[in-house]
Order: structure tokens, then sequence, then C-alpha cells
């Protein structure tokens, strides 16, 4: 199982890591890319997604998705 | 095993800041199909679960295993001749020794226990756990086993600052230069006797693991945590179970190499990199038992089966997630309860 199907996350973003028993949040943003992650999306994309639900310009989307993935990889949440 | 009602006795009621096992272990035996009643073995004349409403049926004060196996055994006889006792559940490291030495008599006396043999019991002491490493090809920090201060100056390389200096039975201080070393070398031995022992700490986020052993080498529960809220004794005050294969590896194969009987708790310090250090093998429940007890395996009532000689089949599931958060609540009691612990011994 990836290290992204592992997590425990809920409709509110409270995200638990099993192995490790750690827990974060997200916001709603960061919950639809985890989601879409979680599809096998790509990068391209999901910040075409994000620019369509969330009504933000393709930079900034870009922007928000590469910090959050910074973000997994940290917390190694992601492979 | 019929339907006759077993009377269990447990000790460790010692439900205070630095827990003792006890108070969870009736808790889980009272959550289980086990018809038991519930003697309190305590030491002190204010052990908590003494006078917890519905928790022990009747208490006995013992004399500290330290007074001798004499007085000790005496005492243990004496409890057992008015209540018939079944099973003994001793819960403190202190106390283990006479009770491994003196299973046989027990058993004899009609009391049974499941409890590490001596040999078990001794080899993973903490100043044995570099021989253990060897024998049984786990990691553990450096350490040393020091009955002098004057060791401390000296101490082999690679061991360096900071350092754990350990009590003998309990208590840990993390020290960082040879002045605190020695204050606390001296704490420890004055407290625990000796050896103290010096462990390289070690940087990481400690996980621990509770388990059952049926002494044939098969782990019979295991459940991991990670302490979320630790006290200033260093002391879970809140975990968390988790799902952690690699801990669960690691628990299996030390139980299945030293083929482990009883309850044991294994401290481990999993490191950024993924690897695993044993810090502690502590050889019976621990206080935080009954978080095990509420994700799904009842490790008391396992316990108490195998101590009868029933086949406990190994169990393997547990919900991960689960958590615990101890907490504080102030018993009333009444000045004649307390009169009768100290005048009779007994409630």
């Amino acid at each position: 199982m990836s290290k992204l199907n592992s997590l425990a996350i809920s409709d509110n973003g409270f995200i638990f890591k099993p192995a490790t028993g750690e827990s974060f949040t997200t916001n709603e943003m960061g919950l639809f890319i985890i989601n879409l992650l979680k599809e096998g999306k790509s990068g391209d994309e999901i910040i075409n997604a994000i620019t369509e639900d969330f009504e933000i310009d393709n930079v900034t989307a870009g922007r928000d998705l590469y910090e959050f993935l910074d973000f997994l990889k940290r917390e190694n949440m992601t492979d | 095993m019929g339907n006759e009602k077993l009377t269990i006795a447990v000790t460790g009621l010692n439900n205070i800041d630095s827990p003792g096992p006890g108070v969870p272990v009736i808790r889980g035996i009272k959550d289980s199909n086990l018809d038991a009643r519930i003697i309190g073995l305590a030491y002190e004349n204010l052990e908590p679960g003494i006078y917890m409403p519905r928790l022990v049926d009747k208490t006995y004060l013992m004399p500290f295993p330290s007074t001798g196996s004499e007085a000790f055994l005496k005492r243990l006889a004496y409890v057992h001749e008015k209540e018939q006792i079944d099973i003994v559940i001793p819960n403190f490291d202190s106390e283990l020794y006479l009770f491994i030495k003196f299973s046989d008599k027990l058993l004899e006396m009609g009391i049974h226990t499941f409890l590490p043999t001596m040999e078990q019991f001794e080899e993973r002491h903490k100043d044995n756990l570099p021989e253990f490493s060897k024998k049984y090809n786990i990691t553990v920090p450096e350490s040393k086993a020091i009955v002098n201060s004057k060791e401390l100056a000296n101490l082999p390389k690679p061991l360096s600052y900071p350092y754990w200096i350990k009590g003998k039975f309990y208590e840990a201080f993390k020290v960082i230069n040879n002045n605190q070393a020695v204050f606390y070398f001296n704490k420890l031995s004055a407290k625990w006797g000796l050896p103290v022992v010096v462990q390289q700490s070690i940087q990481g986020t400690e996980v621990n693991v509770v388990a059952l052993g049926d002494g044939k080498g098969n782990t019979v529960a295991a459940v991991p945590m990670r302490k979320q809220y630790i006290t200033d004794k260093g002391k879970a005050w809140g975990g968390i179970t988790l799902n952690d294969e690699r801990l669960l590896e690691i628990t299996h194969h030390i139980i299945r190499e030293t083929k482990w009987r009883g309850g044991m708790e294994l401290e481990m310090i999993k490191t950024d990199d993924g690897e695993y250090h044993l810090i502690e093998i502590n050889p019976r429940i621990p206080a935080w038992v009954y978080l095990a007890v509420g994700a799904g395996q009842n490790i008391p009532e396992m316990l108490c089966r195998l101590a009868l000689g029933e086949k406990v089949e190994s169990v393997t599931e547990y919900e991960f997630g689960k958590m615990f958060i101890r907490y504080s609540w102030d018993l009333i009691g009444d000045i004649s309860d307390f009169e009768k612990i100290i005048i009779f011994g007994e409630l």
C-alpha cells in the first residue's frame, strides 16, 4: 500500500498516520489535492482542477500544489 | 475451564503519577468473560487501587519484597488461606524475582502464575542488554553497567553526551555532563541499588509494545503504541495504537527467539531513518495495558487463561488509532477504611 493510501483522512481535513501515530490538519485545498493524488492524477491535471474549483490562476495553483507536496514529502506521507 | 468463580490476586495498585499496572490489569479482567473475585495486594496504605469503588473485593497489605522471601511468602500463604487464590499477577519489577523463584512453590499451594523463567528475567536486565543484543540479533544503544561513579569520567567510546543514566529497576535521567551524571548515579544507586546503567541517547521517537508470549515462542498478543503526552517522570499520560509492521516483526522475533513466557513491554526508539533501537524490556504487563484491551486484545484475560493451562489462540487483530488519556480523580474516602488498612493490614 502506498504511503498516501495508508493515511486515515477525515472529511474535516484531519490526517492520521497509523504507522507513527502522528496527526496533522489540512484545509479544503489540501484535502482536494490528496484525493486527486490518490486517484493518480498528474501535477498538471491537479493544477487545472484547482484553478477550476478554487477560481485561482495557474501560477497560484501551481505554487499551492508544490508547497503542499513539499509538506507531504517532508512529513514522509508520500513515497 | 468451567464456570467457577476465580480468585485473582493482583499487585501494583499504586495508580499514581508513575502508575503501577494493577488497576488496568483488573479493568481488563473485569471486562472479560472471566468470573473473578479480585484480591488486591498492596505495599503501601495509600495506594489508590485499595480505595477505588468496585475495583478490588478485598485488599491485603504485603511486606516489601526487600524484607526477604520468608516474610513475603508467609504473608502470601496467609492471604491464600483466607482467599484461596487461583492466580496471582505480580506487576512490579522489584517483586518479580521472588514470584519467579517461588512459582513452583506457589503452584504446589494452588496459586497459578504465568511469568518469565528466571533465565529470561535475568538476561533482559538493563545491564545485560549488550549481551542480549548479540545473542538475539537486536539493535540496542551503546550501554555500560557501572558500580562506581568514578567510571563515569572514563566511559568507553562511543558513549558520549547526552546519555541516559538508569536505575536498576526504575527511573532514568538524561545527562549532558559529568557533574549531572555523578549526581544521578548517587541518587539512583541509593534508591535502587547497583549497578546503574549508562545508555547512549538515541535521537528519535519512543515507541512501545505490550505483548504476551506463550513460553513456546508464540506471540499470543501484541499492540504497539506511541506516547503522545509524557509526564516529567517519562510516563505516558496519553498514547495511541500504531500500525507498525516492523515493530511487530521485532516483537515476534524477540518472543520467538527467547520463547518468552508472560507479559512484556518493549521500549524502543525509532530513528528518523526508520531504524529501531531496543532500549528496555520490562518483564511484565505495563501500566498502559488497558489501551490494548480497548484496541481489541485483552492481554490480562489471556494471561489468566494461560496461567490456568488453557489453550489460548494468538490474536493479531487490533484497532490502530485507539487512544488513551489518563486523568486524576479525587476519591473521597472514610478514615475508618484507612484505619482498617493501618491496624489490620486488610480492607
